[in-house]
């Protein structure tokens, strides 16, 4: 019998109270704090949580493979589960990253998906990649192939991140604004806590998911194996 | 309510809304997966009973 458990510092309703405190104390400095942008207006409050996102899925792919490579140098069964879970997370991060961005699109650029854009094309690819990981886990019987397949696949997928991050730096002509540059962020007071604070929100918030989803993943496969016991 | 206001509380909302939907589905299958314990705490202490009925008669 192989065990999926692994014990983790931090109990999961510690983790779902500091995410409703930090995700509460960003949408207060978002909507009552924030000055408005003196381009954009009102609609760049979208930035706060679209930008916080779009990271968040990055960190959430590049866990997943980084779980993927720890399964296959070591074969731990728990890391094929943990990457799994994380590149779920990716993909409803991702998921979210497309809505948000199609309605800030259509507000400041009056389009809600413009193909000529890298940036939105590149995160598109990024987000059906991982879409297509579902496919192919499972296309494959449970079982170490199936493990090892989805480790390789999930593994391929990190190559695209930095590829989706810098196709804004390295685009000749682009709409989609430029925030992070070399000398640091263009923007700094109550809109850099205002962003700091909603990073921390969504990445607390993407941790307590991926921790629940992964609780009830683990249970489920105790179950399975107590049934064939 | 302007058209800007308009748009980032639906933003907001997609995001609440996807969220909340991905809570429940969680928590629709740890309601299952509980379920299922109970079933199997329940076959196995009749399991048990089943045994000691049969060593009182042998």
């Amino acid at each position: 019998m192989v065990s999926v458990h692994r014990s983790h510092r931090v109990s999961l309703p510690a983790l779902a109270t500091a995410s409703l405190v930090l995700v509460t104390l960003a949408l207060a400095l978002v909507f009552f704090v924030v000055p408005n942008d003196a381009d954009q207006g009102f609609s760049q409050r979208i930035f706060y949580f679209h930008v916080s996102i779009a990271f968040t899925a990055y960190a959430c792919f590049a866990g997943g493979a980084w779980k993927a490579l720890v399964h296959l140098w070591k074969r731990d069964p728990r890391a094929d589960l943990e990457s799994y879970v994380a590149v779920h997370q990716g993909v409803i991060f991702g998921a979210l990253v497309l809505i948000t961005g199609s309605i800030w699109a259509k507000i400041s650029w009056g389009h809600w998906w413009l193909w000529s854009e890298d940036q939105l094309v590149l995160f598109l690819v990024l987000f059906l990649f991982y879409c297509a990981y579902f496919m192919l886990r499972y296309s494959v019987d449970a079982g170490p192939q199936r493990a090892n397949f989805s480790a390789v696949y999930a593994l391929f997928g990190v190559v695209l991140i930095p590829v989706s991050f810098l196709a804004i730096r390295i685009a000749k002509s682009f709409i989609h604004p430029v925030v992070f540059t070399r000398s640091g962020p263009n923007f700094g007071g109550w809109m850099l806590a205002a962003y700091c604070v909603a990073q921390a929100a969504l990445l607390v918030l993407a941790y307590t998911l991926y921790r629940l989803e992964l609780s009830g993943k683990r249970l489920d496969a105790r179950l399975r194996e107590l049934r064939l016991a | 309510m302007t058209t800007a206001e308009t748009y980032v509380t639906a933003a907001y909302c997609a995001v609440f809304a996807v969220v909340l939907l991905y809570v429940v589905i969680i928590a629709l299958k740890l309601q299952r997966l509980e379920h299922e314990v109970d079933e199997l705490e329940q076959r196995e202490s009749k399991a048990e009973d089943d045994e000691r009925e049969t060593i009182a008669v042998g």
